[in-house]
């Protein structure tokens, strides 16, 4: 049961959602621009997967889930193969510019001080870009919001998996504005 | 100097949301609707938060702005803030504050650090559940907040006026900032 009365019966951050409005608005909104938003050079699964490894480092399980399936959705992976890349994506087959990105979500998860020059600079070896960078920081850095505020309120969550492989190409398509409502 | 090339002299979040308005103008919104919005909790008090959240993340650009606000909102009980900073438990706050800030402190740490007792104990201090809401979820958006201005190495200015001035403009709302004309 959750911390709170929410007066909804809705499942992780769609309880709180519902439950506070005027915040569910810009919180939406961003991860509607970060996650979805169709201008940007990283792909939707790509964005998907570092919002998944970042909820499954802060031990999320309502997020990593969530995301973890949408990622899977883009990526044309499953779970165990979604689980594998969390659990090691050095040795998954990955694109070594994801990688890198990985590697400074995984930092920024620690603490923002965490993220070295080094990191960076190999991120740019392989070709990213400032707004690559920018928006692997920032979406880490985001899931250790959403991650809190789900967690932190004690809100439930479906406990089978496969509940959210089988929304996940409903939210990929509705995007996240609708997420309250359906 | 920042990870990534931005307005250059601009310092901490306002150089990021420059760099990129498309996801700054969200930010802005959620820290506006969190701080300056409607909430049981004085805006004083919420500001306090932030600057409390951001001193355990060691976030020197975050913990010095919003303790430099929350002075402003203080107004003459201005030291409430550093008494706060320096030992939470032993500054001269409202126990309910004190459980609201226990609570922010759990959430710093990770989401699952907070306990029924946090609760329990805030509850038997009158929290009600949009308080405990609102401290749950400020505390979480400084835990953003200031890994994307520490994870890009956004600038950090040190001198005691910077911050005060940035105080200042900080009571007055959170709109987004514009990129000067020259750069």
């Amino acid at each position: 049961m959750a911390h709170i009365n929410l007066e909804n019966d809705l499942p992780g951050i769609r309880g709180l959602m519902a439950y506070s409005p005027k915040t569910e608005k810009p919180l939406n909104a961003l991860a509607e621009i970060l996650l979805r938003d169709d201008d940007n050079t990283l792909t939707r699964g790509e964005r998907e997967l570092i919002g998944a490894y970042v909820s499954y480092l802060n031990d999320c399980f309502f997020c990593q889930n969530v995301h973890g399936a949408l990622a899977g959705h883009y990526l044309g992976c499953n779970i165990d193969e979604i689980d594998a890349i969390k659990s090691d994506f050095t040795s998954a087959e990955l694109s070594p510019k994801m990688k890198t990105l990985l590697a400074i979500a995984a930092s920024v998860q620690k603490g923002g001080k965490a993220v070295s020059e080094d990191q960076v600079a190999a991120a740019r070896a392989e070709g990213a870009t400032d707004k690559e960078i920018h928006d692997s920081v920032l979406i880490a850095a985001a899931f250790c919001m959403f991650n809190r505020y789900v967690d932190g309120l004690a809100t439930w969550a479906p406990q089978d998996r496969q509940f959210y492989v089988n929304r996940a190409p409903q939210r990929a398509t509705e995007g996240y504005q609708s997420s309250v409502f359906k | 100097m920042a990870h990534i090339q931005v307005p250059e002299g601009v310092p901490g979040i306002r150089s990021l949301v420059m760099f990129r308005p498309e996801t700054g103008k969200y930010l802005y919104d959620l820290a506006e609707v969190l701080l300056r919005g409607e909430s049981p909790i004085a805006q004083a008090d919420r500001e306090l938060i932030a600057a409390y959240v951001s001193r355990r993340n060691e976030c020197v650009f975050c913990s010095n702005s919003h303790a430099a606000a929350a002075r402003c909102l203080y107004g003459d009980n201005d030291t409430t803030v550093d008494d706060v900073l320096k030992d939470m438990n032993a500054a001269d706050i409202s126990p309910k504050l004190k459980a609201l800030l226990n609570i922010a402190g759990k959430v710093q740490v990770l989401g699952k650090e907070v306990k029924q007792d946090d609760i329990d104990a805030a509850r038997a201090q009158d929290a009600t559940d949009k308080e405990i809401h609102d401290t749950v979820l400020i505390a979480a958006a400084f835990s953003m907040f200031n890994r994307y201005v520490d994870g890009l190495a956004s600038l950090t200015p040190t001198a005691p006026d910077a911050y005060k001035e940035m105080g200042k403009r900080m009571v007055q709302g959170y709109a987004l900032p514009q990129k000067p004309a020259n750069t």
